[in-house]
């Protein structure tokens, strides 16, 4: 064997030579002297970072340079196997797109023109702002959209200086709705990594959670494992999905109806005595009038509204009520579609109660954790203003801050102006619907930080960016997660990196130092602070750089096993009928309301993920692109023959406001229907940074120009949006 | 001796790609090529459909045209379980395998040599699982002794229903796939 070293990989890989020159130095956090000389192989645990899955992995470091990342067999979320991105995490290091230096603005925002400056010089810049937003506004006038472990730090740096407002788009644009449903009924989140006992159960109901192209470690691992052991998968589906070509029943839903599909599955259950009798009557709040309500909606009303046969409604709800209580009605995960989820998802957990699947195996366990001391800092200074996000509690049942809230009082200045904003490692310009919004709320703003790797397009709207080393050169806060298992996991440098990139626990403390905050860093490096953490907790920090993860003693995770069947609800009960939600001028039980159509000839415009892609953050990666290097939008074979289009054309897509993507390829399929087009998300930038990527497909989020929004929790329903289509001349 | 080979469990695969990453960062496969990839195979209409997902590379054929049709010698069969290879130094790039291969599974690499999958044998010569198989997060993938009637591999072949491809080409591939 011959194999092409890692130089002629990327000399072969064409522009990324100037990358290379600056690669093959070994981590920092190892003995130079010693490893400078380093040949061979060496294997250094951490977890991965392109999700926030946090996958345990091994990175092997090959004569000092970076080789391959596979997955840590200790770690309970990966069990050893990575996804396809986190294997292809070695194109991050590698990536030549990525930002190297700190960056100051030359020209208006959004024109993506920079100066390069030094740390000392971007880090002033950003202190001397902020204290005058401090004193013109108060320090509530910063608000911080974070996304994933890695703004720990920087997150507590905006808290000690007095910031109050932080959101992710996690909440109000991804799995939201879902929590705000499941806390409603049960009185807990899914919370994430999901607790979905997914390998246990006997039936498995997914509606339009596509595991498998949506590759989330455990889920897709624990999917393939409930398919190999012959359970019952059933799919609700518009389109033919992976998932569903493993389901014994297909549903191709008309898309926006599956509050009606799961409120007739329930009066299938409800009438036909098919639900968990003796878990409803010990644990259920309010069931004799939930009963009551459900009695209209026969699989006959449904029909009508969702395409799906009610003998097929029929056989399904038995179906699910022959494995119960091992029956897993998935929640999903980025349910923000109609702005009705909430209360969808509210339905998804009802209709779980009745499968009494809650708490029990092939359900939803309890997740534990180990317990991890944080490190006791001064306190945060108190506010003198409420957030701003969610004033006078319009969205009465948000429980996380609300990004889009924030925007828009960026843009209104009320109840009080907004003036700076800190963006952590998410695209808010892909990641929250119509930009346009988005684009005017930046320019009220005195101060937009950026911290990323690549330079994305909500970098290009920055006054400073500063460029993060990635996940394999860099130290994060400790992973206590709450899982199945408990564990503690580590993320520690493997290789050093290629330019100017800091780690964002230093970019953090130099800016505390900056602003005179210098008391909230008692420690002198990360490593000290996690060492003080470990030890607080009773564990062996050498241990955890040894093998990057330390479990936890088995626990309980069913109400079987000892887990107290408590439920933090207003009644402390599962609540059929909820009364919190009639008080607030809401449906007590979920009733469902016929989504807004589009203009006739149009096509619902729905979007999703890939498995080799996270978000619009991995376009860039010359081993992800090369799996996947653009999106196709999904038209119905019969569309597509109308239209005299086949695979491979290329077209674009016209929104009802007007607004025309980029051009993308056709993929025309019978594996989808005949009212929707589907494309997956993160491509089609307009980043001029990202070299690789621009202009590579369309970008489903420049489509959302509409939203409606959730009025539990404000969520903004994304699939409200319909394309008709342009032939490309 | 043993003959080597793999059976892919297309139940349990989600076409996810971690397979055709895994090879390009274990063998330092050149951007814009790759030595596995996946077929999703669709049949049937809306919403009548059938559909099964497939990761496929050289089939390291008993029959190998690739071999028999390579002037220099390059393409050759090794003694470790009939694992089919090309030695990159007597290559001379002349395109005659990947011609006679029924299942277009080589390619000419930017160093001028015919390539393609190895099973990973110098992961194979120290007993570990071509990277593929071992990455692969659903298990469907396994690697084994096809002769050995109690290997995995066999065991699952005679218990389950299954298919190789373009059978009748008659090059007799060592891929077999389970539905
Ligand atoms: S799910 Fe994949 S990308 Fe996410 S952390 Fe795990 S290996 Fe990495
Ligand atoms: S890694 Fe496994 S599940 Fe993914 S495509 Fe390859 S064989 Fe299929
Ligand atoms: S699959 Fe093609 S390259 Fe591989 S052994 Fe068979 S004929 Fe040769």
């Amino acid at each position: 064997m011959n194999p092409l070293s890692r130089r002629k990989f990327l000399k072969i890989s064409g522009a990324t030579i100037a990358a290379a020159a600056a690669i093959g130095t070994v981590s920092k956090a190892l003995d130079k002297a010693e490893t400078t000389k380093h040949k061979g192989i060496q294997k250094i645990p951490t977890f991965c970072d392109i999700c926030f899955w946090k996958c345990g992995a091994i990175a092997y470091v090959r004569d000092g340079e970076l080789w391959k990342v596979e997955g840590n067999p200790l770690d309970p979320l990966s069990k050893g196997r990575l996804c396809p991105r986190g294997t292809g995490g070695v194109g991050a290091h590698y990536d030549p797109d990525r930002l190297r230096s700190p960056l100051i603005r030359t020209q208006e925002r959004g024109k993506e023109m920079w100066k390069e400056v030094t740390w000392d010089e971007a880090l002033s810049y950003i202190a001397d702002k902020m204290q005058k937003i401090k004193s013109q506004y108060g320090p509530e006038s910063i608000a911080v959209f974070s996304h994933g472990i890695g703004g720990n730090f920087l997150k507590h740096t905006l808290k000690a200086y007095g910031a109050i407002n932080f959101a992710a788009p996690s909440f109000a644009q991804c799995r939201g709705p879902r929590d705000v449903g499941f806390r409603l009924t049960y009185g807990e989140d899914v919370s994430s990594p999901e607790r979905t006992d997914i390998k246990n159960a006997q039936c498995l109901v997914l509606i339009g959670s596509h595991l498998g192209e949506n590759m989330h470690n455990t889920q897709a691992q624990e999917f393939a494992e409930a398919v190999g052991n012959d359970a019952s998968i059933i799919v609700v589906d518009p389109r033919f999905s992976v998932a569903a070509s493993k389901a014994k029943y297909y549903l191709p839903i008309k898309p926006g109806t599956d509050l009606a599909l799961l409120l007739a599955w329930m009066n299938v259950i409800v009438t036909e005595n098919l639900y968990d009798k003796e878990y409803v009557e010990k644990y259920g709040f309010g069931f004799e009038q939930f009963k009551a309500e459900l009695l209209a909606y026969t699989p006959e009303w449904s029909y009508p509204e969702t395409g799906i046969e009610p003998k097929l409604i029929r056989a399904t709800a038995r179906e699910m009520a022959r494995y119960k209580p091992a029956t897993l009605i998935h929640p999903g995960r980025h349910v923000n579609w109609y702005g009705d989820d909430a209360q969808r998802s509210r339905a998804i957990a009802l209709l779980n109660a009745l499968m009494g699947s809650w708490g029990r195996k092939g359900g939803f366990y309890y997740p534990v954790s180990m317990d991890v001391p944080g490190y006791p800092y001064p306190s945060y200074p108190t506010p003198t203003k409420d957030k701003v996000d969610n004033p006078d509690k319009k969205y009465p049942f948000a429980h996380e801050a609300i990004t889009t809230g924030i925007r828009e009082a960026t843009l209104t200045g009320n109840p009080y102006p907004v003036k700076g904003w800190f963006v952590y490692a998410t695209n808010l310009i892909q990641a929250l619907p119509n930009e346009e919004i988005t684009k005017q709320a930046i320019q009220n703003l005195d101060l937009v930080v950026v911290v990323d790797v690549i330079p994305n397009e909500i970098a290009g709207w920055a006054d400073v960016v500063l460029p993060e080393s990635v996940y394999l050169e860099r130290h994060d806060d400790i992973n206590v997660e709450w899982f199945r298992d408990s564990f503690v996991g580590l993320r520690q440098p493997v290789v050093e990196s290629p330019h100017d990139q800091k780690p964002n626990w230093w970019i953090a403390k130099k800016l505390a130092e900056k602003l005179g905050l210098g008391n909230y860093y008692p420690w002198k490096d990360v490593e000290e602070y996690i060492n003080y953490r470990m030890t607080a907790a009773g564990l062996s920090f050498d241990e955890l750089k040894k093998n990057g993860i330390i479990l936890g003693t088995k626990q309980p995770n069913y109400f079987d096993e000892g887990v107290p069947a408590e439920f933090q609800t207003p009644s402390g009960k599962i609540e059929f009928y909820s009364l919190q939600l009639q008080q607030a001028g809401f449906d007590p039980v979920p009733k469902y309301k016929r989504p807004a159509g589009g203009p006739a000839g149009s096509f619902r415009l729905l979007y999703g993920r890939a498995p080799v892609h996270s978000f619009s953050r991995t376009q860039t990666n010359r081993i992800l692109s090369d799996m996947m290097p653009e999106n196709e939008v999904w038209l119905n074979a019969n569309i597509a023959e109308r239209y005299s289009l086949k695979s491979g054309d290329y077209i674009k897509l016209k929104n009802q406001d007007g607004v025309v993507s980029n051009k993308i390829k056709v993929k025309a399929t019978e594996r989808i229907r005949q009212d929707c087009v589907y494309m997956v998300h993160g491509f089609g930038h307009t980043a001029k940074g990202l070299k690789h990527a621009f202009g590579k497909g369309a970008s489903d989020s420049q489509l959302l120009t509409r939203f409606e929004t959730d009025p539990l929790m404000g969520g903004t329903g994304m699939n409200m949006n319909f394309v008709t289509i342009e032939i490309e001349a | 001796m043993a003959r080597f080979g793999m059976v892919i469990d297309t139940k349990k695969c989600v076409g996810c790609m971690d397979c055709v990453v895994a090879c390009k960062t274990e063998n330092d496969v050149p951007e814009a090529f790759n030595r596995d990839w996946i077929v999703q195979d669709v049949r049937g209409k809306n919403p009548d459909l059938h559909m099964e997902i497939r990761t496929e590379r050289c089939n390291h054929c008993d029959n190998p045209p690739c071999v028999y049709c390579c002037p220099t010698g390059a393409s050759h069969v090794h003694d470790l379980g009939g694992i089919v290879l090309v030695t990159h130094d007597l290559c001379i790039g002349c395109k005659a395998c990947l011609a006679s291969c029924p299942y277009d599974t080589r390619f000419i690499h930017p160093e001028g040599y015919a390539d393609k999958c190895t099973f990973c044998v110098h992961r194979v010569e120290k007993g570990l699982d071509p990277a593929c198989v071992s990455v692969c997060p659903t298990h469907c993938m396994y690697f084994g002794d096809l002769d050995d009637p109690n290997s995995q591999v066999s065991k699952l072949l005679t218990s389950r229903k299954n298919h190789s491809l373009i059978p009748e080409a008659g090059t007799k591939p060592q891929i077999l796939y389970l539905v």
